[in-house]
């Protein structure tokens, strides 16, 4: 268990730069989610941690001691961390109990631990003597797992762990990753490119984009107040709809809404706002209110998607109840529950 | 480090070469041309050509045709076939070309040539190509078919297309053995430049037109290395699929069975039974068979521990280089490989006196020793390491080696107990054919080895050249004994990599 410090760190593959500077700070046990589109550098990010790449610039700190910076570093072998790759790459030639007994020095190599650790990882006993290949993907991830932590790492870096795993699997298994993340106490590192995996497995999580950190929150206050338009649409759907300031709200194609936060910007300039699907609300059209035409209907289930056009051609998207869903064509009136996100 | 050890190797391997190289340069131009165009010249060339592409053509095509009935195909005993298929690589080619002409005197021709070199050759192909085949991910075939591609176009578009680089590598190796080949093509009275470099050498020691034809035969082996690298392009092969690769699913060969069965047991019949046979035959009934006891078993121990040596030496020669070529592709990496490869177009026998010549100039106390002889043993079959090495790498995932790294293990102990087991197929088989090249290597071992050192293969030579074909006869059957343990290993160990 430690605290991961990384101060402006750099790196650029020859004329890309990949990492411009990036800041961030995981706390002493904490499960942070590092969430950016493919390309965004998180890998590169992640890798730098564990010490397979040194940066150009900048410092990784593992409880204030210095693990990397330009020139010198500890190599990854003495940094005592987990890693735990896409797929989770078992050793192919070791059965289960020598991949999970594998960073253990010979003499701790016993029953006891690799009990111990199957039971963390909540994985049956009689997997031990199996091969990677008689594993199912989430067996493997687990295993994966198992020999990340069964070293005592200071922290366990995932790299995208879910990816290669089906829909239905891969959020029971994260939760499952959780779980066993938060019972052994570790600090841990999750790089993925899947919003709803970060908000849902993290306690806080950090947007890289283009290089730099550019929000670091809790899921709810991320989601709720992303700091910028750009982080705002990636962590979810979101409506865009221009409006202009009044004094503590907005006046807009939906009338007029509430802010979340005060604006810097003066009264009567123009701004974007960000309303999130589920605060769009359908109803009856009333007159004095505003209405939109219904383009298209998508159904999830308990929820249902639809997508209302204005009448000066803005298209949203709306996130209702199963109950009561208008269909294709529908006239319907539209307003805006709690309060819009504000952005100049 | 890897760099300079990688070089080192490569600049070991460059020391015969850079003597042919130097030898023609130092004679100059209008001599050289003097020695080349003559029309016998003209001969060699054409028989030496038509020959590499018969061999190289027929051996490519039988070889993929074998690993795929016994990797993909429900043929039935395929245990059996794996075996029966690599078996050739026991018996030398001289030996089997011996066979064959005590048989029938009409194989000493083009065609008989082309037959008898190929059906030697034929598991120079087909064991990397199974290697191959066992590591390709089968969810690639399965989506080529739901791409709407039946068998034969995904056999063409994904499969032949990831066992390339094994294939191709086999085929480099047929077409560097073709260019090498003395004892067989002596014995089919078959002309090509090697036979004649030899001609040469017995009737000079170290004459002006021996080196000169020796310095074609290297253009013709770098045109091969070059033909293969443009062909193999850029691929990085581990795979990246999810998860360990699972088991593939049989292709059921239906109403074509009986005659898959019947092409099989033709082919093992010519590659096998005549061989076998005749030497029987020369047991059982030739005049001059003797059993001289003592003498039989000083050789063949000395032949062994020669075999295990340099199959030693090799392996370890052949790591760092592979290691470059595979996960630092670059420049000097290529150049390497390719220097390593370089020498393996030269005859035995150049080799031989290139080393010969350059220990006596340099390094006196050498010249006659058994380190001199490994290292010409090491040079010569270097090649052999290298492919096998190489494709078992490919396949190996360099993300296994930072989880490794990351769970505490110095880069020193990541190799014993990560990369080294996962090579564990790929240096099993290199080492083994090195010590099946070494032990029926016969031109190199004449001349390197020290006075009064002789080998199975050199035994067996001095004997059959002499037309003592009984006398030859233990010899040979001691040759293929000493070798079945290591073809035993070699086709077990390609199998295992399956069931794991």
């Amino acid at each position: 268990m430690s605290r991961v410090q990384v101060t402006g760190l750099r790196k650029a593959f020859g004329a890309r730069q990949v990492l411009d500077g990036v800041d961030l700070q995981v706390d002493d046990g904490e499960v942070m989610a590092v969430l950016g589109p493919s390309g965004c550098g998180k890998t590169t990010l992640l890798r730098i941690i564990a010490g397979f790449l040194e940066p150009d610039d900048g410092e990784v700190g593992f409880d204030g001691s210095v693990v990397a910076r330009a020139g010198a570093g500890v190599p990854a072998w003495e940094r005592r961390i987990g890693y735990v790759p896409q797929e989770g790459a078992l050793f192919p030639h070791l059965d289960v109990r020598h991949n999970i007994l594998f960073g253990l020095p010979r003499r701790e190599r016993t029953d006891a631990v690799l009990g111990e650790m199957l039971e963390l990882a909540e994985l049956p006993g009689d997997l031990a003597a199996r091969y990677p290949r008689e594993l199912s993907g989430g067996q493997q991830q687990r295993v994966a797992l198992a020999r990340a932590l069964a070293p005592r790492p200071r922290v366990v870096l995932l790299d995208e762990p879910f990816s290669s795993l089906d829909a239905a699997l891969r959020v029971s298994a994260g939760r499952q990753v959780t779980r066993v993340l938060r019972n052994a106490g570790t600090t841990a590192l999750l790089v993925t490119h899947d919003q709803g995996e970060a908000l849902s497995l993290a306690d806080r999580v950090a947007v890289l984009d283009e290089g730099v950190v550019a929000q670091v929150a809790t899921p709810a206050e991320l989601y709720g107040a992303p700091r910028t338009v750009r982080v705002g649409t990636f962590v979810g759907d979101a409506n865009l709809v221009p409006g202009v300031l009044a004094a503590d709200t907005a006046k807009c194609a939906l009338g007029v809404v509430a802010l979340r936060t005060r604006p810097v910007s003066p009264e009567g300039s123009t701004v974007t706002l960000l309303v999130r699907p589920e605060q769009l609300r359908l109803s009856r059209p009333e007159p004095g209110g505003s209405t939109g035409r219904v383009e298209e209907v998508t159904f999830y289930g308990a929820q249902v998607s639809v997508r209302v056009a204005l009448p000066d051609g803005t298209s949203l998207l709306a996130r209702v109840d199963a109950a009561g869903v208008p269909v294709v064509g529908d006239r319907v009136g539209l307003h805006v529950v709690g309060a819009a996100g504000v952005y100049p | 480090m890897l760099v300079v050890a990688a070089g080192l190797v490569a600049a070991l391997v460059m020391v015969p070469l850079g003597y042919v190289v130097w030898f023609t340069w130092s004679l100059g131009p209008v001599e050289t041309w003097e020695l080349l165009a003559r029309p016998r010249v003209g001969v060699l060339l054409r028989n030496t050509a038509v020959l590499l592409v018969g061999v190289v053509a027929v051996s490519t095509t039988v070889g993929v045709a074998c690993a795929w009935l016994v990797e993909r195909s429900d043929l039935p005993l395929r245990g059996l076939w794996h075996v029966l298929f690599v078996a050739p690589l026991a018996i030398p080619a001289f030996v089997n070309s011996y066979g064959w002409v005590s048989l029938t005197p009409a194989v000493q021709s083009y065609g008989g040539a082309v037959l008898v070199v190929s059906l030697s050759y034929l598991p120079l192909v087909y064991l990397p190509t199974v290697a191959a085949l066992r590591t390709l991910d089968p969810a690639l075939e399965e989506v080529a078919h739901s791409l709407g591609h039946d068998r034969w176009r995904t056999f063409r578009t994904v499969v032949l297309r990831g066992i390339r680089p094994g294939v191709l590598g086999g085929a480099l190796l047929v077409g560097l053995h073709v260019l090498a080949e003395f004892g067989a093509l002596q014995m089919l009275r078959f002309p090509t430049f090697t036979t004649a470099i030899y001609d040469h050498y017995r009737s000079a020691f170290n004459s002006a037109p021996a080196n000169v034809l020796a310095s074609v035969l290297v253009l013709g082996c770098v045109g091969l290395l070059v033909a293969e690298l443009w062909l193999r392009g850029d691929v990085a092969l581990w795979r990246v699929g999810s998860g360990a690769t699972r088991a593939v699913p049989r292709v059921r060969l239906g109403r074509m069975r009986p005659v898959a069965l019947l092409g099989a047991a033709g082919l093992v019949a010519l590659s096998l039974g005549v061989p076998v046979s005749s030497l029987v035959r020369w047991l059982l009934v030739g005049s001059s068979t003797a059993f001289p006891l003592g003498e039989l078993a000083a050789t063949t121990a000395t032949t062994a521990g020669l075999g295990l040596a340099a199959a030693a030496l090799t392996t370890v020669m052949a790591l760092p280089v592979v290691w470059l070529a595979v996960r630092h592709r670059g420049r000097w990496a290529t150049l390497f490989e390719r220097a390593a490869f370089g020498a393996h177009a030269l005859p035995g026998i150049v080799v031989g006196l290139a080393l010969v010549a350059v220990s006596i100039r340099t390094v006196q106390p050498l010249y006659q020793t058994v380190p001199l002889l490994l290292l010409g043993y090491a040079i010569l079959f270097l090649p052999r390491a290298i492919v096998s090495i190489r494709s078992s790498l490919e396949h190996a995932q360099p993300v296994l080696e930072d989880v490794a790294r990351s769970l505490g293990e110095p880069p020193a102990r990541v190799l014993v107990r990560v990369v080294l087991p996962l090579l564990r197929n790929g240096l099993g088989a290199g080492a083994a054919l090195v010590f099946l090249a070494v032990s029926t290597e016969l031109t190199a071992t004449l001349l390197l080895s020290p006075i009064g050192t002789s080998t199975l293969a050199t035994a067996f030579w001095s004997h059959s050249t002499s037309l003592a074909y009984g006398a030859a006869a233990p010899y040979a059957l001691l040759l293929i004994a000493l070798s079945i343990p290591a073809t035993w290993l070699l086709s077990r160990q390609v199998q295992r990599g399956a069931t794991r």
